[in-house]
């Protein structure tokens, strides 16, 4: 029987902003400003800053811990799929599934090699990650306990990553941009399979039904939480907005969000889980419950329920694969003094 | 079809044994690639178990005994239930992915054309894992002292097993790997004990653990459309 495929309202939007912003990308290179414009001066006629260019200290610094942390929330995020892979109910699904979590495998590697234009080692990278001095999304931080979960992330948790990431498309560092260009339609595809699932388990059995809703349930508070502290709290925002790295506040990015699952959840004819949620004709927008920042901020500092588990995981691959790395670097140095001598 | 079942089994089982590697590689280009290989075994298994009946039908509600890939497919990839062991996957890719290059070549030469359009298809990507298990297979034997007794010995484990993989084509399998173990500069295992079942049915203890799992979700629910 063919599965229905419902549409994912608002997502078709996003992805037409992905276009645009490419657009704006190419055209900026054909209007690029001789090459010893000021920094201010490029920012300011919304240009891209490439590698070769100067730029402030703090923008290069807030750059790479914003790109690491993108790049480490991509690796960190391959677990608590890649831990319904071989549990998948069809080949279909599996399928679907892998070739998912080898997408972030994809978006950890090109947006590791973003970091490094500005001047930081995949190996500094990848020692951040594992010593605990640089986050992931705290999202990942929360277990995936049905096969619901694998649905449920990918409408909630990558439907917020999108609503994140568009703006970041006309970022104004180049190689972030371009990269996020790509994983921005990417990221759309994940969505969508996300909510197709899901909406087909929504029509199952009562157990299936059962076990969206839970999935729903648990996703939903940390998904919000994903767009970080309310605007008041939020540490990186005014600089990094005046650079224009960010081009909209966590609150309006999640109300946005808010906006667009609403009328999703009701196609799903799934109930998402704030009584106070509400269409408020005044504003124009959805009311609806702040998440629970303080349990954010636990989460963030290491207190969620499987922080641990994901860096003792992380941690352990990287120790085993050490002596195959030793090995391929050694078999690399021993072809190149073949070459030489 | 039973050749087509028994190849489709090797890859399905192949895949779930791949899969396990995923966020787990030694560097995040290997995780994208194992991730990979695993992707086009599935599609494969997809593509051969489908010429035999319905696909999910087939991986989620037969029995060990009722499934035909060889032994070697459902071995776990390091000494033990539970390891992860690089050079042992390496080992063991390279002997499935240049057998498996034989069996699709021919398989593309077939006169049925369902099984010709699938060996045209799966040969493209064997050429590429063996590729793949190749250039590990000379990093690891050529890299240091540890990879090379690490690679060595997990071939000298899993040698055994090829006698059943290679059945039918063995002169033209060890014509494809004996000059990779030889440039590699690893020993090529005496031809000893040759353990099979795996094409009846008599399959090794690991098999159940496999499917156990694999197929829990789907078993749960009875009849429920995914």
């Amino acid at each position: 029987m063919e599965t229905p495929k419902p549409a994912v309202a608002g997502a078709d939007s996003l992805l037409g902003d992905v276009e645009e912003a490419e657009a704006a990308l190419r055209e900026a290179a054909d209007r690029a400003l001789d090459g010893e414009a000021s920094f201010d001066a490029v920012i300011a006629a919304d240009q891209k800053i490439e590698p070769r260019d100067a730029m402030p200290d703090a923008y290069r610094s807030g750059l790479i811990r914003q790109i690491a942390q993108h790049a480490h929330s991509e690796i960190i995020g391959m677990q608590p799929e890649g831990n319904w892979i071989s549990r998948a109910p069809t080949l279909r699904r599996k399928a679907i599934l892998l070739a998912k979590v080898q997408d972030e495998a994809g978006h950890g590697l090109y947006l590791y090699a973003a970091a490094e234009t500005l001047g930081i080692s995949r190996e500094e990278l990848t020692d951040a990650l594992i010593s605990g001095k640089q986050k992931y999304s705290s999202i990942f931080n929360y277990p995936t306990l049905s096969w619901a979960d694998v649905g449920a992330i990918g409408w909630l948790v990558d439907g917020a990553a999108i609503v994140n990431q568009v703006p970041l498309c006309r970022c104004s560092y180049g190689p972030y941009a371009r990269a996020m260009i790509r994983v921005c339609k990417e990221e759309s595809f994940h969505q969508r399979q996300g909510y197709q699932s899901l909406y087909v388990l929504a029509q199952g059995t009562p157990e299936q039904r059962a076990m969206a809703q839970d999935a729903v349930d648990r996703w939903w508070y940390p998904s919000l939480a994903m767009f970080g502290p309310p605007d008041a709290d939020s540490t990186h925002s005014a600089q990094s907005m005046a650079w224009k790295v960010k081009r909209f506040s966590n609150d309006e990015l999640r109300q946005r969000f808010v906006d667009m699952c609403v009328p999703q959840a009701e196609i799903l004819g799934l109930t998402l889980p704030d009584p106070g949620l509400r269409w408020n004709e005044e504003r124009g927008h959805y009311d609806y419950t702040s998440p629970d920042f303080d349990e954010l901020m636990r989460v963030v500092k290491g207190d969620g329920p499987c922080n641990r588990q994901r860096m003792a995981h992380r941690r352990r691959a990287h120790e085993e694969g050490a002596w195959v790395r030793e090995a391929a670097a050694a078999y690399a140095a021993k072809q190149n003094g073949k070459v030489t001598v | 079809m039973s050749e087509l079942l028994a190849l489709g089994d090797d890859a399905l089982i192949a895949a779930q044994r791949l899969s396990e590697w995923v966020s787990r590689a030694p560097t995040l280009e290997e995780d994208v690639a194992l991730a990979n290989i695993a992707l086009d075994q599935l599609g494969a298994a997809r593509l051969l178990l489908s010429t035999a009946g319905d696909e999910d039908e087939l991986a989620y509600l037969r029995d060990g005994p009722q499934f035909r890939n060889c032994l070697l497919a459902e071995l776990p990839l390091g000494p033990a239930r539970g390891d992860l062991d690089f050079a042992w996957t390496m080992a063991w890719l390279l002997l499935l992915s240049s057998a498996q290059l034989l069996r699709y070549t021919d398989l593309a030469a077939s006169d049925d054309e369902l099984a010709a359009g699938i060996g045209a298809k799966t040969v493209k990507e064997s050429t590429y894992h063996l590729d793949h298990a190749h250039q590990w297979t000379l990093r690891l034997g050529g890299g240091t002292d540890e990879s090379h007794r690490r690679v060595q010995e997990a071939l000298d484990s899993l040698w055994p097993y090829a006698h059943e993989l290679t059945e039918g084509i063995r002169d033209r399998w060890l014509a494809l790997v004996e000059p990779i173990l030889a440039e590699a500069g690893l020993t090529r295992p005496a031809d000893r004990w040759q353990p099979e079942g795996g094409r009846t049915g008599r399959h090794t203890e690991h098999l159940g653990y496999l499917l156990a799992e694999m197929q829990s979700l789907h078993r749960a629910h009875p009849g429920a459309q995914w």
